[in-house]
C-alpha cells in the first residue's frame, strides 16, 4: 500500500537531536562528556506506510525509535504526531499517547514478564486505560487478540516460558495492537529468531497492516528483512541519515557509499554468486560518538573523502524522486 | 576446492550427548556422525536447538554437569578422544591441535588481562617458549590478522578493542600453536554486518594462505556459501544432509534443507511476502523415534515415523529421508 | 492508602509460590513425600508442593533445617499444652535441681529447675513464643517498610531516591545499642520496645537490597513494556517489579529472622528487653549466668535452644536460595544425577563419561 505524499504524516521529525550525559572530564571536571546518538534527523512517516530504519550497532536507530515513544528526552529538534507537538511531554501526556502509539521489542524472552499469565499481559493496556475494570471482562477481546496473531486459546492461563520465541513475539504483538494504535515501533522484532521463522513474525505484521492501517518504524540491522516489510527506508550510520529512498530505489541503485558497503557485506546464500560477488569491505573504524569530525562521519571510513567532506558535513538532499542521500562526492 | 585425502582429520561416530535436568532428559546430540579432511572446511548449519554447538563442545571436551556424552566415538587422527585412558595427550591435542574460535567476542576474552598476556600465555603453555619468544610470535599473529599497530595492541586491554578487533585477537590465539583443525562456533553472528564482511574475509584469506581444516558452526546460510566446501545441515539433533557447497545450494534435496533455503532472504532475489517453515523444531526431551521433521513436512506420512539414518545417495552426498533416499 | 500499600507490598513477600513451604504441618509435608495419597492431582498447588518434597529430599540439609522450624512452631504454637509446667510457677523446694539423668534430677523436671525452682524445659518452650513472635513482627515491620522504601528510591531515583539512601546511610551509622537505651528510657523495657527497637534498626538492609534489586530489574524490557503500555508507576512497582524480587527478599527476610532472635536475645540478655516473669532465652540466659558453675542447664539449656534455631533458619535459608535460582537448581539436580550415574556405571563398568 504506498502511501500518499499529499496526505499529512502521522509522525513528524524535525532535525531531532538525542545526547546522553556520560561523566566528565579534564582535571577539574569542567567538561562535560555527551554521546551524540542521534544528530540533526528529520523524515516522515504517513499513515499506514512502513518506514525501515536500517544502521549497525551504534548508528542511534534505537535512540530514535525510543525519542519518538518519549522514552528518551529530546536535546534538540522537534517531534510531532498527527500534527501536534510532542517534543516535550510531560509524563501524563505520554501516558495519553500510548494509546496511539506503542513498541514491539527486540528479545522475545525478556519482554514478557515471567510471573504474569498470556491473558493478563495482553489485558493490561485495556486496563490500565480503563477500557475494562477488570481482567476478567477483557477475555473475550484477549481471546480475539491472541487468534488473530496465530496463538492457540488454551494460551491465555499459560506462563511465557511455556512458549517458543516466534510465539512470544506474537504475544508481544498483541499486546501492542491491543488498543488499534496509528503507529507501532518494531525494534529489531525479528533479530532473535530463527530464520524459519522470521517470516512468520514479518508477515503478521504486513498482515496486520494491511488489516488496521498501522503504521511501523521498523528498526533493523539486516537489510535482507526489512526490504519485504518497508515502503522506505532509512540508513543510518554514527547517528545520522545517509540516505533515505524507497525500498526498490535503495536496493536497486543505492547512492551513499554506506549504502553500498551494507548491501554488499550482506552474503548471498549461494556459492558461484557470492564467491563471483565483488564485494566492497572499507576498512577503519566508526567516528568517537563522544567527539564526533565536524565534517562527514564516514569520512574515517569512506574511499572518496576529500578536504570538503573532513570539515563540512553534507546535508541530506534529493537526488531523483524521493532518494535522499547525504554525501558531497556522490 | 582441494581434494580430500584418504583418512579424514576428525571422524564423529554416532555421538549421543544428553542433558539431565528437573524437565526431563534432553538428547541434545542423537546420532551425529560426521568427519572432517586435510584442508577442507566443514559448514555445520542449523537453528537453535538443533545440537550443533553441542556436537563441537564434545570434541573440545567442553560438556559438563549436566550434560554428558552417552554414546558414541570422537577420533582424531584414528585415536579416541573420549578414551579416558587417554587424559593427558588429549589436553595436548585439545588447544594445540584442535582449536576454537566462540561466538561472542565480548564475553570470550579476559577483561582484567591485557591482550598480550592471553595471546602468550597460550604460547607459553602448549609450546614452552619463553616471554621474549611468544612476544615476538604474538605479535606476528596479529600481522597476521590484519590488525595494525600490533606493538600497541598488545597492551590495551579488551575493552579497550572494538567488536570485530576482539574477534581478530580471538582468531590469533587461536592460531598460535598452528593447529590442525579450527573450530568456529558462530564467529560473526555477535557482530555488525559491514564487521562481519571483514571477519569472513580474514578467514577465507587464512583459509587459503594456511592449510587449516574448518569447522564452521551457523544458521547463516550466505556464510556458509561464501566459505565452506562442503555443509552438513543439522535438525533437532541429528544431521539431515551432507553434501559439497555447490550442490547442497543448487540442489537440496531434504525439505527441511529446502524450506531453510527458501526462508533466507536474498538481496539479489525479490519476493512479494517472505516465506517461513510452519510450525515449530520439536521437543528434545521426547523426540520422536522417526523423523523429527514430519510435523512440519508437506510430504510427510506413516512411513516417516520409523527410524530414519543417514544414507548414501551419491559421491559425498547423503541425505536422512528414505523417500528422497529411494528416488 | 499507605495501608493498603503497605499490605500489598508484603503480601508477595507473604505468600510467594513455595514461601508457605517453611510453615507448613509436618503432616503436609509427609502427604506431599507420600505417593499414595491421591491428591487432587490436577491442582497446581499440590503439583508443586510434591516437587518441592522431592527437592527437600535431596538436599537433606535443607530437610533437617526444615524439620526442625516446623517442630519449634508447633512447639510455639502449642506451648501450653505440651509444656508440663507453668513457667513462672515457681517451687522454692526444688531449686537448682540439675536435669533428669543426673542422680538429684527427676523426671517432674526433665532439664532441672533454676533459681527459683521454675522448670527449665517448659521455660524454654515458651521462651521459642518469644523468640519467634519478635522476630515475624519485626520481619514483616521493618521488611515491609524498608521493601517499600526501596522499591520507591529504585524506581523513582533522583533526588528521592539520594533522600532515601542518605537517611539508610545516616541510620545505619546510628549505634544500635544507643537508640535501644534511648526508647527504653522513654517506653520502659517489655516485648513492644524490643520491638520497636529491632524494627528500627532492621528496615535499612532491607530498603538497600531491595534498592539495589530494583535497579536491576527496572532495566529490563517487560518493566519497560509496562511503562510503554501506559502503567503508572505504582503499578508498574508493585505488579511488575516486586513479584519478581520475591526470591532474593525472602531469602533476606529469612536470614533477618535468624539475626533478630539472636539480637532479641541479646536485648533481654542486657536488660532492655523482656521483663521477669515473662520468658525469653536470652533473659533466662543472663539469669543463669550468675549460677554458671553451680547449675550450667540454666544457661546452656536456653543457649542451645537459641543455636539450633537460628542453625535451622539459615538451612532453611541456604535451600530457599537454592531453589529460587533455576540455574542452581539445575546444577543441584545435575551433581545428583552424576552421582547417580557414577554409582550405576561403577556397577556395570562402562566407559566413564567426558565430563570433568
Amino acid at each position: 500500500m504506498t502511501p500518499s505524499a499529499r496526505e499529512a504524516p502521522l509522525v513528524r521529525v524535525e532535525n531531532l537531536s538525542v545526547y546522553f550525559n556520560a561523566g566528565r572530564a579534564g582535571f577539574w571536571g569542567q567538561k562535560q562528556l555527551r554521546v551524540h546518538a542521534v544528530e540533526g534527523l528529520g523524515f516522515d512517516i504517513f499513515p499506514g506506510e512502513t518506514l525501515g530504519l536500517v544502521g549497525e550497532s551504534g548508528s542511534g536507530k534505537s535512540t530514535t525509535g525510543r525519542a519518538i515513544l518519549g522514552r528518551v528526552p529530546v536535546s534538540e529538534g522537534r517531534i510531532f504526531f498527527r500534527g501536534e507537538e510532542i517534543s516535550h511531554a510531560d509524563r501524563e501526556k505520554n501516558r495519553q499517547l500510548s494509546k496511539h502509539m506503542q513498541l514491539v521489542f527486540q528479545d522475545p524472552y525478556a519482554s514478557l514478564n515471567p510471573r504474569m499469565k498470556i491473558v493478563d499481559i495482553v489485558a493490561e493496556p485495556l486496563l490500565v486505560h480503563g477500557r475494562v475494570k477488570r481482567p476478567k471482562e477483557a477475555v473475550e477481546t484477549v481471546s480475539r487478540l491472541l487468534e488473530r496473531v496465530g496463538l492457540p486459546p488454551d494460551a491465555l492461563d499459560r506462563y511465557p516460558h511455556a512458549f517458543s520465541g516466534g510465539q512470544r513475539q506474537r504475544v508481544g504483538i498483541a499486546r501492542a495492537i491491543a488498543l488499534k494504535p496509528e503507529f507501532i515501533v518494531a525494534d529489531e522484532p525479528v533479530s532473535a529468531l530463527d530464520v524459519s521463522i522470521r517470516a512468520q513474525v514479518v508477515n503478521l505484521l504486513q498482515d496486520l497492516q494491511a488489516e488496521f492501517g498501522i503504521a511501523y518504524l521498523f528498526i533493523a540491522h539486516d537489510l535482507a528483512v526489512v526490504r519485504h516489510i518497508s515502503h522506505r527506508i532509512a540508513i543510518m550510520y554514527a547517528g545520522k541519515i545517509v540516505e533515505l529512498a524507497p525500498r526498490a530505489l535503495i536496493y536497486d541503485r543505492p547512492v551513499h557509499p554506506y549504502t553500498q558497503a551494507l548491501l554488499s557485506a550482506v552474503p548471498v546464500p549461494d556459492p558461484p554468486v557470492q564467491r563471483a560477488r565483488k564485494r566492497i569491505i572499507y576498512a577503519g573504524e566508526p567516528p568517537n560518538p563522544l567527539e564526533p569530525p565536524p565534517g562527514c562521519r564516514f569520512q574515517s571510513r569512506c574511499p572518496f573523502v576529500d578536504r570538503h567532506c573532513v570539515q563540512n558535513a553534507p546535508p541530506l538532499t534529493e537526488r531523483e524522486a524521493g532518494q535522499w542521500a547525504a554525501c558531497w562526492n556522490c | 576446492m582441494t581434494a580430500a585425502p584418504e583418512a579424514p582429520l576428525l571422524e564423529v561416530e554416532d555421538l549421543r550427548v544428553y542433558f539431565y535436568t528437573r524437565a526431563g532428559v534432553v538428547q541434545g546430540a542423537r546420532g551425529v556422525s560426521f568427519s572432517v579432511h586435510q584442508g577442507e572446511t566443514l559448514g555445520i548449519v542449523g537453528e537453535s536447538g538443533s545440537g550443533k554447538s553441542v556436537s563441537v563442545q564434545a570434541v573440545m571436551g567442553l560438556i559438563h554437569a549436566p550434560g554428558c556424552i552417552e554414546g558414541g566415538d570422537i577420533r582424531y587422527k584414528g585415536r579416541s578422544l573420549l578414551d579416558t585412558a587417554g587424559r593427558k595427550t588429549q589436553r595436548i591435542v585439545r588447544g594445540k591441535e584442535i582449536s576454537m574460535i566462540f561466538q561472542d567476542p565480548m564475553t570470550s576474552l579476559n577483561p582484567v588481562f591485557t591482550v598480550g598476556t592471553q595471546i602468550t600465555e597460550v604460547l607459553r603453555h602448549h609450546l614452552n617458549m619463553d616471554w621474549t619468544e611468544a612476544h615476538r610470535r604474538a605479535k606476528e599473529l596479529l600481522e597476521l590478522v590484519d590488525i595494525n599497530a600490533p606493538e600497541k595492541r598488545l597492551k590495551q586491554y579488551p575493552h579497550e578493542l572494538s567488536g570485530g578487533m576482539r574477534q581478530r585477537v580471538m582468531i590469533a590465539i587461536s592460531l598460535a600453536c598452528e593447529p590442525q583443525l579450527l573450530i568456529a562456533d558462530e564467529p560473526t553472528t555477535a557482530l555488525d554486518v559491514t564487521v562481519q564482511a571483514q571477519i569472513l574475509e580474514l578467514l577465507t584469506d587464512l583459509q587459503q594462505r594456511l592449510n587449516v581444516s574448518v569447522i564452521l558452526i551457523t544458521h547463516d546460510l550466505g556464510i556458509v556459501a561464501q566459505l565452506c566446501h562442503r555443509v552438513a545441515v543439522m535438525y533437532a539433533g541429528r544431521i539431515i544432509e551432507v553434501g559439497t557447497a555447490d550442490e547442497i545450494f543448487a540442489n537440496p534435496i531434504h525439505p527441511y534443507t529446502r524450506g531453510l533455503l527458501n526462508a533466507t532472504p536474498r538481496l539479489d532475489v525479490v519476493t512479494e511476502r517472505m516465506v517461513s517453515i510452519e510450525g515449530v523444531p520439536p521437543n528434545l526431551i521426547s523426540p520422536p523415534r522417526g523423523c523429527a521433521f514430519s510435523p512440519r513436512c508437506a510430504k510427510a506420512d506413516n512411513a516417516c515415523d520409523k527410524a530414519q539414518s543417514l544414507t548414501d545417495i551419491g559421491e559425498n552426498r547423503q541425505v536422512c529421508c528414505w523417500r528422497e533416499a529411494s528416488k | 492508602m499507605v495501608v493498603a500499600v503497605l499490605q500489598y507490598g508484603f503480601l508477595p513477600l507473604a505468600l510467594p509460590a513455595f514461601s508457605s513451604e517453611s510453615l507448613l504441618d509436618k503432616d503436609m509435608v509427609q502427604s506431599a513425600k507420600d505417593k499414595q495419597n491421591p491428591a487432587v492431582e490436577s491442582h497446581e498447588w499440590l503439583g508443586k508442593l510434591k516437587e518441592l518434597g522431592q527437592e527437600l529430599n535431596r538436599d537433606k540439609a535443607g530437610l533437617i533445617g526444615v524439620v526442625l522450624i516446623t517442630a519449634l512452631v508447633l512447639m510455639a504454637f502449642f506451648a501450653p499444652t505440651i509444656s508440663p509446667h507453668d513457667p513462672t510457677e515457681q517451687d522454692l523446694t526444688a531449686r537448682l535441681a540439675p536435669p533428669v539423668w543426673y542422680e538429684k534430677g527427676s523426671w517432674n523436671h526433665l532439664l532441672g529447675t533454676d533459681h527459683l525452682g521454675r522448670d527449665v524445659l517448659s521455660r524454654s518452650i515458651h521462651g521459642s513464643r518469644v523468640s519467634l513472635l519478635v522476630g515475624a513482627a519485626v520481619v514483616l515491620l521493618a521488611g515491609g517498610f524498608g521493601v517499600v522504601m526501596g522499591l520507591i528510591a529504585g524506581y523513582l531515583g533522583g533526588r528521592t531516591d539520594a533522600f532515601i539512601m542518605r537517611w539508610i546511610d545516616t541510620q545505619v551509622a546510628f549505634p544500635g545499642l544507643l537508640l535501644a537505651l534511648i526508647i527504653l528510657a522513654v517506653i520502659g523495657p517489655s516485648l513492644t520496645t524490643v520491638v520497636i527497637v529491632l524494627s528500627l534498626n532492621g528496615w535499612m538492609v532491607f530498603g538497600r537490597m531491595t534498592r539495589g534489586a530494583v535497579l536491576a530489574v527496572r532495566q529490563t524490557p517487560y518493566v519497560e513494556a509496562a511503562e510503554i503500555v501506559g502503567c503508572r508507576w505504582p503499578r508498574v512497582i508493585f505488579r511488575h517489579i516486586l513479584p519478581n524480587l520475591t526470591s532474593p527478599l525472602l531469602t533476606l527476610a529469612i536470614l533477618e529472622f535468624a539475626r533478630i532472635v539472636l539480637a532479641e536475645a541479646a536485648l533481654s540478655f542486657l536488660g532492655l528487653g523482656i521483663q521477669p516473669p515473662a520468658t525469653s532465652w536470652g533473659l533466662d540466659v543472663a539469669v543463669g549466668k550468675n549460677y554458671m558453675f553451680m547449675a550450667w542447664w540454666l544457661v546452656t539449656i536456653p543457649g542451645s535452644a537459641i543455636a539450633v534455631t537460628v542453625l535451622a533458619i539459615n538451612l532453611v535459608a541456604s535451600w530457599l536460595r537454592l531453589i529460587s535460582d533455576p540455574q542452581e537448581r539445575e546444577k543441584q539436580f545435575a551433581r545428583h544425577m552424576a552421582s547417580k550415574l557414577r554409582r550405576h556405571m561403577k556397577l556395570e563398568t562402562r566407559k566413564e563419561p567426558v565430563s570433568s
